[in-house]
Parts: C-alpha cells; sequence; structure tokens
C-alpha cells in the first residue's frame, strides 16, 4: 500500500476534463487498496503537500501548471516521486513548437510549421511575412496555439483571408502560436505505457469523423460526432511504423511513465506525420488512452497499477 | 496482460465514475449540443474569483432576512401541515390568486382554471416539448435564443429553426418566409417560442406591430405560439407592451414566473394555456413531479398577504436599472468602436456583438486569464451562430463589479481588435472617446446591425 496524493482540477482550460481523469484514477486506486487523498490544485498545494506527506503524486492535471512542468518541478523541489513525464520532458511536449523543432531536428517527420511569438506581429512587422509563409505551407492551414493541450483555439485558415482571425483566436490562449501545414488523411494516436522500464506502444487509436464538419475541431472528439477505431485498420506495416515513430518521440522528448503522440497518416501517399506528444493525455471514459490500454487486455486499474509502478520505480 | 486483478470485489467497492460502463444504455437525445471544450470553459467562468457577467441570476440579498423568517413563520402557524403535505398538480388556489394579481399587472384578466403552478418557468418549456412534440418535429424559435431553452429542444429531439431579429424584435418577414418555407418541406411546426419583453439574451423587446403580425400568423396557421415572460415586471424605462396572451387566447401559451420578481429559489413558474393544451400539459406534469412544492406555495402565499408584492420589484428596478446603465456606460467607456450592444429597457441582459474575426469563445478563453467572463453567443444558436457576440449580465453583480468585469473585457477585446488591425495592416484602432455617446444601440439605423449575425462557419467542401 501506498500513500497517494492525487493532484487534479487546477486552474487551467482543462479543470474539467482534469477533475474527471482524477475522480477515475481515485476509484482505481482505492480499488488498488492504496491510501489516498486528492488534491484539487491551487494556492495551497505545496501546503497539502507539506502537511500530508505523501509517499508518491499521481499528477492526473492536464494543460497548464501540470502538463508544463511547473508541478513536476514542485515535486522535484520537495522530493516527492510522481508519474508521468519529468520537467524536461514536460516543457518540451507541452510546447507544441519545442516538440516539433526537437522532432525536425531528430529527424521524425512533423507537419511544415513556422511559429511566433505575439512580439513578432506587434513589434516586428511579422504579418508582412505572412504571404510568404502562406506560400510555403500552402492551404489549408492549421494555426494552433503553441501551449494549449485541448481542441481549444485550433483553427483552420482554408484562404489567406482566414488567416489574421484565426491567429487571433490561437494567440487568446497563448503568447506563442503556429502555423502547421495540413496533412489530409487519417487521424491516428499511439499510446504508450512502461513496462517494466520499457516504454510499449498500445495498440492505435483512429478517430473517424462521422460528419462532413471534419475541420470543426472543438466538436472532434465528441461523443457521437467522432468514432474510435481501436486498434485502427491500418494498411500493413503502418501501424509498425507508427508506433515506432511514436516510440521514438517517446525517446526523443525525454518522455517516462506514459505518453500519447498524436499522428496523421498522409492519404495521399502513405507517409506518416506526428503532430505532437501529450504527457498527461486524458484518463477520462471517452479517453484515447484507456481504450488503447483496454485493447491490449489493460484494465483500467491495471494502467494506474503500471503508472504508479513506473513513478515508484523512477523515485 | 489479463484482466483478472479486475475482481468483482474491486468492483464493488467503487464504481461510481466509470461512466463508460453505462454508456451504451443512455439514449440518444442525452448528446447534447453544446461541445464540451465549451461546457468546459463555461464551468471555470463560477470560480470564485471570477467577475462573471455569465450569469443570470437576479440579487436575492435584497430579500430581508426578516421578511423571509417572519413569512415561513406565518406558515408554521397557519398551514404547516399543508405546506408538508402533497398538493394539487395544476397548483394552490391561493398561489393561483397571487398569480391572477401579478397577470392583472401585467394587463391581463385570468381564469385560475387556465392556470397550472408550475416549478419554474423552465419547467413550463418542457412541459410544452413534452406535449407537443415527437422527434423531428419542428420548434421556430429566435436567433439568438433563451439558451436554457436549447436542452429541452434538444432533449425531445426538436427540429429547431432560428428566426433572426433586430431591435423590434424576431422579424416577423423572415417568420412568414420561413413559415412557407417549411410548409414546402413538409416539416411542420409545433410551436413557436418566443421571449418578447427583454428578450435573453438579445435584451430587446417585441414591437406592438409585430406582436400583433406574430398572433395573427399563429392564428391563421393555427399554430402555438410559447411566450415565456419573465422579465415583463423589470421594465427601467419605455411604456409596458401587451402581452401575446392579451393578444389572443386561442393560439398563445403564457409562461412566466416568481423568480424575477421575488425569489428562483421557491422554484414556482406558471402557464396560462388554451384548455386542451392545458390538461395535456397537466398530465405531463403529474409524471415529472406530481406537484410544485406546497412549502413554496404557501411561502408565495404568504408572502402576497403581507403587504403589496409590487414594493419589492419596485425596488429591485430601481437596483437592476442603476446596474444596467453603469454597464452601458462602462460599455461606451472600455468597449472598441466596432463593438455593438443593445439597450435592454428592461431585464437581466445586454447582447454586445464584436468585429466578426473575433470568437467570443476564444476571447472567453483570454478573458478567464484575467478573472472575467460572460456567455459566448454561441450558446444561444443551435447552428454554430453567434460566433462573435456575446452575452452580459448586469442583475446578479454590483456596479463596481460590472464597471470592472466590462473593463476587462474591454482590455482583452482591444488587445485583440489591435492584433487584427496588425496582422491586416489595416489603421491603428483608437479606443473611444470619453464623450462618446453613452447608447451607441439607440440610433436606430445602427440598430439592425446590432443583432447582426455572423455567417454560419465554413465547412468544408
Amino acid at each position: 500500500m501506498t500513500r497517494v496524493a492525487v493532484l487534479k482540477g487546477g486552474r487551467s482550460l482543462e479543470r474539467q476534463v482534469s477533475l474527471k481523469s482524477g475522480a477515475r484514477v481515485e476509484d482505481a486506486l482505492e480499488r488498488l487498496g492504496h491510501e489516498l487523498f486528492a488534491i484539487d490544485v491551487g494556492g495551497d498545494l505545496v501546503e497539502r503537500l507539506q502537511i500530508e506527506r505523501p509517499e508518491l503524486a499521481f499528477v492526473a492535471l492536464h494543460g497548464r501548471d501540470g502538463e508544463d512542468g511547473t508541478v513536476q518541478e514542485l515535486l522535484d523541489a520537495m522530493g516527492i516521486p510522481y508519474t508521468g513525464s519529468g520537467v524536461s520532458a514536460c516543457i518540451r511536449a507541452a510546447d507544441k513548437v519545442l516538440a516539433k523543432h526537437a522532432m525536425r531536428d531528430g529527424g521524425i517527420p512533423t507537419p511544415d510549421f513556422f511559429a511566433f511569438n505575439e512580439t513578432a506581429f506587434k513589434e516586428l512587422g511579422a504579418a508582412r511575412a505572412l504571404p510568404a509563409i502562406e506560400q510555403r505551407l500552402r492551404f489549408p492551414i492549421v494555426v494552433k496555439p503553441a501551449g494549449q493541450g485541448s481542441a481549444l483555439g485550433i483553427k483552420f485558415a482554408r484562404t489567406a483571408a482566414d488567416v489574421p482571425s484565426a491567429l487571433v483566436a490561437a494567440f487568446s490562449y497563448d503568447r506563442k502560436v503556429l502555423l502547421e501545414r495540413h496533412i489530409p488523411g487519417r487521424d491516428l494516436a499511439v499510446s504508450i505505457v512502461e513496462q517494466a522500464r520499457l516504454p510499449m506502444a498500445l495498440p492505435i487509436v483512429e478517430a473517424v469523423p462521422n460528419e462532413e464538419d471534419f475541420y470543426d475541431f472543438e466538436s472532434r472528439y465528441e461523443i457521437g460526432r467522432t468514432t474510435f477505431v481501436c486498434p485502427a485498420q491500418l494498411p500493413e506495416g503502418v501501424a509498425e511504423r507508427a508506433s515506432a515513430l511514436a516510440l521514438e518521440v517517446f525517446a526523443l522528448l525525454g518522455c517516462s511513465g506514459f505518453a500519447r503522440v498524436d499522428l496523421m497518416l498522409d492519404s495521399e501517399k502513405g507517409e506518416l506525420f506526428v503532430l505532437e506528444a501529450d504527457t498527461i493525455p486524458g484518463l477520462t471514459e471517452t479517453s484515447l488512452l484507456p481504450q488503447a490500454a483496454d485493447a491490449a487486455g489493460i484494465s483500467f486499474d491495471e494502467l494506474v497499477g503500471l503508472m504508479l509502478h513506473a513513478a515508484a520505480a523512477q523515485g | 496482460m489479463s484482466s483478472g486483478s479486475d475482481s468483482r470485489e474491486g468492483r464493488r467497492r467503487s464504481t461510481r465514475h466509470d461512466l463508460e460502463r453505462y454508456a451504451s444504455l443512455f439514449a440518444e437525445r442525452t448528446k447534447v449540443m453544446k461541445s464540451s471544450a465549451m461546457r468546459d470553459l463555461m464551468a471555470l467562468t463560477e470560480q470564485p474569483d471570477v467577475i462573471s457577467l455569465a450569469g443570470g441570476l437576479p440579487d436575492t440579498s435584497t430579500f430581508p432576512p426578516d421578511s423571509y423568517a417572519s413569512l415561513m413563520e406565518t406558515v408554521a402557524a397557519e398551514s404547516c401541515s399543508r405546506a408538508l403535505q402533497y398538493g394539487p398538480t395544476e397548483g394552490l388556489a391561493l398561489v393561483k390568486g397571487c398569480i391572477s394579481d401579478v397577470m392583472r399587472e401585467e394587463g391581463m384578466e385570468v381564469d385560475p382554471d387556465e392556470v397550472l403552478v408550475t416549478t419554474g418557468g423552465q419547467q413550463v418549456i418542457d412541459l410544452v416539448c413534452k406535449t407537443l412534440l415527437d422527434p423531428g418535429d419542428v420548434v421556430v424559435c429566435e436567433a439568438p435564443t433563451y439558451p436554457g431553452a436549447v436542452p429541452t429542444f434538444c432533449a425531445y429531439e426538436a427540429d429547431v429553426v432560428q428566426v433572426t431579429m433586430d431591435r423590434e424584435g424576431m422579424r416577423i418577414d423572415e417568420l412568414s418566409e420561413t413559415l412557407e418555407r417549411l410548409e414546402r418541406e413538409g416539416r411542420r411546426p409545433k410551436f413557436i417560442y418566443t421571449v418578447p419583453n427583454f428578450h435573453n439574451p438579445a435584451g430587446v423587446t417585441l414591437s406592438l406591430e409585430r406582436r400583433l403580425e406574430l398572433v395573427r400568423i399563429a392564428s391563421e396557421r393555427e399554430l402555438l405560439v410559447l411566450e415565456d415572460n419573465p422579465y415583463g415586471m423589470l421594465r427601467y424605462e419605455g411604456t409596458s407592451l401587451p402581452t401575446l396572451r392579451s393578444l389572443d387566447e386561442e393560439f398563445v401559451i403564457y409562461a412566466s414566473t416568481f423568480s424575477k420578481i421575488l425569489s428562483p429559489g421557491v422554484r414556482l413558474g406558471w402557464t396560462v394555456a388554451p384548455p386542451p393544451v392545458l390538461a395535456k400539459m397537466n398530465i405531463g406534469k403529474q409524471a415529472s413531479d406530481l406537484c410544485s412544492s406546497s412549502i413554496s406555495q404557501y411561502f408565495v402565499s404568504a408572502y402576497f398577504d403581507s403587504g403589496p408584492w409590487q414594493k419589492y420589484v419596485r425596488s429591485l428596478i430601481e437596483i437592476y436599472r442603476r446596474r444596467r446603465d453603469v454597464m452601458l456606460d462602462s460599455l461606451a467607456e472600455h468597449f472598441p468602436r466596432e463593438a455593438e450592444w443593445t439597450h435592454p429597457e428592461g431585464g437581466l441582459f445586454i447582447w454586445a456583438s464584436l468585429p466578426d474575426y473575433i470568437d467570443t469563445t476564444d476571447l472567453l478563453a483570454r478573458a478567464l486569464e484575467e478573472r472575467v467572463a460572460f456567455v459566448p453567443g454561441r450558446a444561444a444558436f443551435v447552428d454554430g451562430r453567434g460566433g462573435s457576440s456575446m452575452r452580459l449580465n448586469f442583475s446578479g453583480v454590483s456596479e463596481r463589479e460590472i464597471h470592472e468585469g466590462v473593463r476587462r473585457i474591454g482590455e482583452v477585446v482591444h488587445e485583440q481588435v489591435s492584433l487584427y488591425g496588425t496582422l491586416t495592416g489595416a489603421a491603428p484602432v483608437t479606443r473611444p472617446t470619453p464623450e462618446r455617446e453613452a447608447r451607441p444601440a439607440a440610433d436606430q439605423s445602427e440598430l439592425a446591425k446590432v443583432l447582426r449575425l455572423p455567417a454560419q462557419r465554413k465547412r468544408a467542401g
């Protein structure tokens, strides 16, 4: 039996998802016979940890603070082992721009992109470079905030006229945004879990939109609008390549414990492109990582057990 | 790996969050329209340090605790056992008397037999849907519409068709065209849902001329109109207009509530409907909750007996009028020239529209960082429109908070307008001058634009 602090909630835009993930983890920990207490992360986080003295922290936070290395840094400082990736991997993965640079430098295919801080537009006249960027990336272009984990703020620009409002929307979430070439094709997620210190790729989940509103990112992961297929039915060799790429990204960014890597399978050439890595993917009833684990015959409780075990081994 | 450790013992102990075990049992209609991202965002607006102009709450802090205590004492002394008992589905005669008083004040005489007391005005919407709608039936409503009605329409699997509004409320020319189109398409609307006074969220009031036209059309086509009038008593300026119910008793279902004139906590509303419709609604209510709270009904009745109920309403009108004025002044002071907003003569809400390139859902995310919130306009549409509008509430927050909240929203709007200007090379944006007209929407030629609706979101071909 381990005394575990479940960190959830917080002030990020993904608070609600985190509360759901956290609640589910609590149930699992209880079933596994651990002693647990939950912390809705706020101003008293450090104080609570000092008083409660957990042996281990289960970080079920998504988005800002939880996924960007902030909470991990605090836990490191306090000497409390925790689930998932360490500070540096969190920082690299949470910032899509850093992650994409790392991938590009590491020879991992990722859609072409350009990224800018708000100051580039405000102070350096970056707007004048937009036509050149648009020419390089070719429409349609996906515009994203660098640091937002959910689908919020991701816009699809089909023409040059759409780009400024898409940028304004993305800047609502972050001071840094990226413009990325859109890869038309199939939307794949590879979840990775470490077992006995060895990262293992789980069966791939494909998100298949049911309706034509494919570019409405906010509704893309709604129940009823998207069908999740796991394991994805892919041409021969693709699943292996996707899994290998995901494992490479996992290692490249220095992830540990578990992660989810999102990829696109180009419908024309059959090439794979990595979009991003998520160091604390959702653990709710409809989240992709638990679905993938389930397809591998790993129950949710076993999954939580593996995450805990990996954390203890690191600590 | 096997799932053997997922023992029966374990399952018995803790399964409260395992939604997926029940998901296959859920009905199709439980799929709500709003995206989960939007729901998650709205949940953040309720955090304690956020100035929320997103709510729709009346200010109940002005009701004297002593009065509450003495009213409850009266209920205890005079009607204890009856207040603790079930009551008739249609409501207690005592409360129907109070309802008659309120309706008389709004220019209507009503026979108590035509009244059904409900659990808030919201239950009327539910009962009307339950009584009239088969899955796929058309409901016509305003665009934007009351956001709280949307889940009800969806729950009954209605085909919701929205008709745009301007400063005079629902556009009747468009309504006529819509009804004709629906007829050609063989789609039968069952009722038209409207909030004629101080619309939620639009803040506008249906003009007399349009009221007359609306009831004429309903009568000609033998269509029902659900007139939702929760705010009618909260008029801060101008002259009251006749309710639709007072213009036509055959095809109007009237809904109102004690929520805005006394307390939403009593959860008491009512409906007045043509007798055959009312009889069906009564059966629907029996199935829902047998009767509304007897304790609340005795409380309301004691309240009406205790003195003129209009006095408290007048005090609320004074408070809300000041808050509305503070909000209008703050908007004029802090919102950029590109923004437009309605000038409600009553009610609780102002509807503000920003330039098309600002998405208010994204803006809300930015505003939450500044600890201020509003309702993104998209919540009031079923078809993705309303993306650059927002609903602002002025009844539930103090004057100081209204000013500060609008200032903070104005800051982030300015930020986005300015960024857009930079991105497109448009002229730098200037802030409004202090002497700017505080009521921009009063200029009639501009008013139609205030409720203008952005084009539907583009879809991939």
